[in-house]
């Protein structure tokens, strides 16, 4: 066993143990609970579990992310006097972070749906795809977050860029894309805005999610140029592997950030 | 064990070390004294490969040290600072140094009794208090029987029965031949540790010598007084 499979091991036997993370799968399973049993349907109940999931995952990713770097920072210099190579110590720290999150993610969502079922069976591969983006999104942010902590050394100035960045990706991408529209309405959009949503991951994210439900009105603008540019299942192959790009580029970012850092 | 050559860091715009020529000899007890910001932490970090030179060279037992971790299983280090994973129990914590860093031989867990830490080791680590955790920490730093030993102000947090425990283990180290490197700002309690001294003022070594030397040359009787009198600028400039 390398020291990357012995670092996650211990990490993730302290992550599981923490009130925040048991909370947050807590939240999910009553989230969803409540939504399966009042939501009427079982599209409409996943429908308002995607707009949370979201929302949620990248806020709890980012900042969780970055209080958790930045408090393991001596123990990670006590880690680092140790003969254990830096690239491996990474990969322990940041797959402990993003499988403990997920992993909260995936119980809270799924224990919920196993207990209560769908009630439609063509709610199968919405469901799974909502799982596996946020996955997607936890592990993309958790890396981010990772990547700040790593860049800043003042905790608050990395906290508050975390909580920027999440603001950025959640509400200000979005209103900003509006206003060039709005701007830009006499001149083609559709390539500007295809780009404008491999840009954003969160947006992506968003994309891939809607695209397994009937409700374009959800869709937004790029989200339509999106759908009528991808047709059928290439839409959803095509932001799948956007979304997997968008995993590692952080982690490289992160990784070789960590290697170069003065402790 | 240690040899620095032309050692230079700089973060910024702050040159914490300056050209620093400095040998720190095996088998010895070597305090490195100096102002705060003096560099002695950055010193320790770069041995440890914590923190990478601007300019110059380190070399552990005549190997130059540029990002090779194996060299580090010859070496325990306590730091200043205990803070660790919350949830885990001592022991866990143990457990996993363990892991990572498989012992050639049997582990040296004398100071668990010493210091009276089993009832501490199943609970979670952050119901102890700070010097329980620093006791941890000191265990972890003599648990491979290292060559080399680095302390940095290891007696900060401890209480006076904690002290003198870890101050035996440490003339016991020294007895056995190991080399240990001790920042402290008690100087008080280096009169009994340290063989040999080296005061960092603004990035330079001020003076690198035995105790003997030190008291010599300044005309003090104690590390204490020698230090301030190396402090005071004239005489520095006669150093």
């Amino acid at each position: 066993m390398n020291a990357t499979a012995k670092v996650l091991r211990y990490d993730m036997r302290d992550l599981l143990r923490s009130r925040w993370l048991v909370g947050y799968a807590l939240f999910f399973a009553a989230l969803t609970d409540a939504l399966i049993r009042f939501g009427g349907s079982s599209e409409k109940a996943l429908l308002s579990l995607v707009s949370v999931t979201l929302f949620v995952v990248p806020l709890v990713a980012l900042v969780f992310g970055t209080v958790y770097f930045y408090n393991a920072r001596e123990f990670t210099e006590l880690l680092l006097a140790q003969p254990v190579n830096r690239r491996q110590l990474f990969a322990g720290l940041y797959l402990g972070l993003a499988l403990s999150l997920s992993l909260g993610f995936l119980l809270g969502v799924a224990v919920p749906v196993m207990f209560e079922g769908l009630d439609d069976a063509a709610a199968r591969v919405p469901f799974f795809m909502l799982l596996a983006a946020g996955t997607a999104l936890t592990a993309i942010f958790s890396a981010i977050a990772f990547v700040i902590a790593i860049r800043f050394e003042d905790r608050l100035k990395g906290l508050g860029i975390a909580i920027a960045a999440w603001l950025g990706a959640a509400i200000v991408y979005d209103g900003l894309v509006l206003i060039a529209v709005l701007v830009f309405s006499d001149y083609p959009l559709e390539r500007p805005m295809l780009v404008a949503t491999f840009i954003n991951p969160l947006d992506l994210a968003r994309v891939l999610l809607l695209l397994q439900f009937d409700a374009s009105a959800l869709l937004g603008y790029t989200g339509a140029v999106f759908k009528s540019f991808f047709t059928g299942i290439s839409g959803t192959l095509v932001s799948l592997a956007a979304l997997a790009a968008w995993v590692a580029a952080p982690i490289i970012l992160g990784l070789r950030g960590f290697q170069r850092k003065d402790f | 064990m240690i040899e620095a050559r032309g050692l230079s860091k700089r973060f910024g715009t702050l040159q914490v070390l300056e050209q620093l020529d400095l040998t720190v000899a095996a088998g010895r007890v070597t305090a490195i004294l100096g102002p705060n910001g003096a560099g002695k932490t950055t010193f320790i970090k770069m041995i440890l490969g914590l923190t990478r030179p601007s300019g110059g060279t380190l070399r552990f037992d005549g190997e130059a040290i540029n990002g090779d971790c194996r060299y580090r299983a010859r070496i325990g280090y306590m730091p200043q600072i205990a803070r660790f994973p919350e949830n885990l129990t001592g022991r866990e914590l143990i457990a996993m140094v363990r892991d990572l860093r498989p012992p050639a031989g049997a582990c040296d867990e004398e100071l668990i009794g010493a210091f009276a830490l089993e009832p501490q080791l199943d609970k979670p680590l952050r119901t102890l208090s700070g010097g329980t955790r620093q006791k941890i920490n000191a265990v972890l730093a003599f648990l491979f029987r290292p060559d080399l030993l680095i302390f940095d102000e290891p007696t900060a947090g401890l209480d006076p029965v904690a002290s003198s425990v870890l101050k035996d283990k440490i003339l016991a180290a020294r007895r056995d031949g190991r080399t240990c490197i001790i920042t402290s700002h008690v100087l008080s309690e280096l009169e009994e540790l340290a063989d040999d001294v080296v005061f960092l003022l603004d990035g330079h070594a001020r003076f690198a010598g035995s105790v003997p030397e030190l008291k010599a040359r300044t005309g003090q009787p104690t590390i204490e007084r020698a230090v301030a009198a190396l402090m005071r600028p004239t005489l520095g400039e006669a150093a």
